[in-house]
């Protein structure tokens, strides 16, 4: 519990805050069926997530967190849940018993396992030691750039970022090939709507559902 | 406009819009300074254009932006990324080593700062690119959305 402590009593308590708002997320999330307020609340726990990045001083991933998951994901979970029903099939009742055991021993294990991590923001500890502080230290010199996160991502490891950047382009062009690249949509309101100059989203709302 | 009762959502999301592209060029641009980075400024990139989709509807935004041109833009943005690294090659450097970009001595900056302007504007055109496509995959399933259907 030494982390939560870090930063005096109010950095604490906004901490525990933001913990106690993420848990009574994810409980509502595990027992709502309604798939819409569940890809909302899953919004929301991403941006409290974020919040909470920023306040132990992730500011990057808690600026990917906001972008990618409350934003991104979010998104693409509602464009998701158009090709399916919109509530979940409600479940026998000794079903969650099993994936309840497994969170709970997994939770007890990734508990027992902060006991060694070092403080946050420890000097001593490996990660500021190593290769971290070497980095910040010739950053510089070898660079120029004052951002030393930009340096590491785009030149030191440039190699690996090309195979990021090769991953998402990737996992676009699969959700592409396996359901369509989305101009069957296109042409049919096209069809519907001869004349490209109309506004066409107010004049779907009024006129010709099918 | 009678019966429109999407009114407040249009006007709020036209004021917004401009402010959310600004802001992802803002963190594209000071990506060497501030947090953030390209592949930020990608996906606020993208979302913008999928506020516009849910607001204004996907056949508006696709006669925008094309899905031909998201897709292309997402691979265009890997070939400028994978250029660099062709062009430090050539240069008589390593792969993506950008000291050798303008042959440089080890101290200067030139090549490094080029480098990272460039292979930013690539992983920004790969990941705007690639989420718009995910979402026009998605989205482009269903022809239209009603009210109802919430």
């Amino acid at each position: 519990m030494t982390e939560v402590m870090i930063g005096g009593t109010g950095t604490a308590l906004i901490n525990i805050l933001f913990l106690v708002i993420l848990f009574v997320v994810a409980i509502a999330i595990a027992r709502l069926r309604s798939l819409f307020a569940i890809v909302m609340l899953s919004g929301v726990y991403s941006l409290v997530s974020a919040a909470w990045y920023i306040l132990v001083d992730a500011v990057d991933v808690g600026f990917t967190e906001a972008a990618v998951g409350a934003g991104m994901s979010t998104a693409v979970l509602l464009g998701a849940m158009l090709l399916t029903a919109r509530t979940a099939q409600p479940e026998k009742p000794f079903s969650r018993i099993g994936p309840f055991i497994v969170c709970l021993v997994t939770g007890l294990m990734l508990i027992y396992a902060t006991i060694d991590l070092p403080p946050l923001g420890d000097a001593n500890s490996p990660a500021n030691a190593g290769v971290g502080l070497t980095y910040l230290r010739i950053n510089w010199y070898d660079m120029g750039v004052p951002n030393v996160v930009t340096s590491v991502l785009a030149s030191y490891r440039g190699f690996d970022t090309l195979g990021e950047t090769a991953v998402v382009f990737t996992a676009g062009l699969a959700v592409a090939m396996l359901l369509g690249f989305g101009e069957r949509s296109l042409a049919q309101t096209l069809k519907k709507a001869p004349k490209p100059d109309a506004r066409p989203a107010p004049a779907r709302k009024e006129g010709d559902a099918p | 406009m009678k019966g429109d009762h999407h009114m407040i959502l249009r006007v709020i999301a036209k004021c917004l819009l401009p402010l959310i592209l600004i802001y992802a060029f803002y963190v594209q641009f000071h990506g060497e300074v501030g947090p953030g980075g390209a592949f930020q400024a990608g996906v606020v990139l993208a979302v913008a254009l999928i506020l516009y989709a849910l607001v204004f509807g996907l056949a508006a935004t696709m006669r925008a932006v094309p899905p031909w041109f998201t897709r292309s833009l997402a691979a265009v943005g890997v070939m400028i990324y994978a250029g660099v690294g062709f062009w430090a090659l050539l240069s008589g450097g390593e792969f993506l080593e950008y000291q050798a970009l303008f042959g440089e001595e080890p101290g200067g900056h030139h090549g490094q700062h080029a480098g990272i302007i460039i292979i930013e504007l690539g992983v920004l055109c790969a990941v705007s690119g690639a989420m718009t496509t995910i979402f026009y995959a998605l989205a482009g399933r269903v022809a239209e959305i009603r009210d109802e259907d919430w």
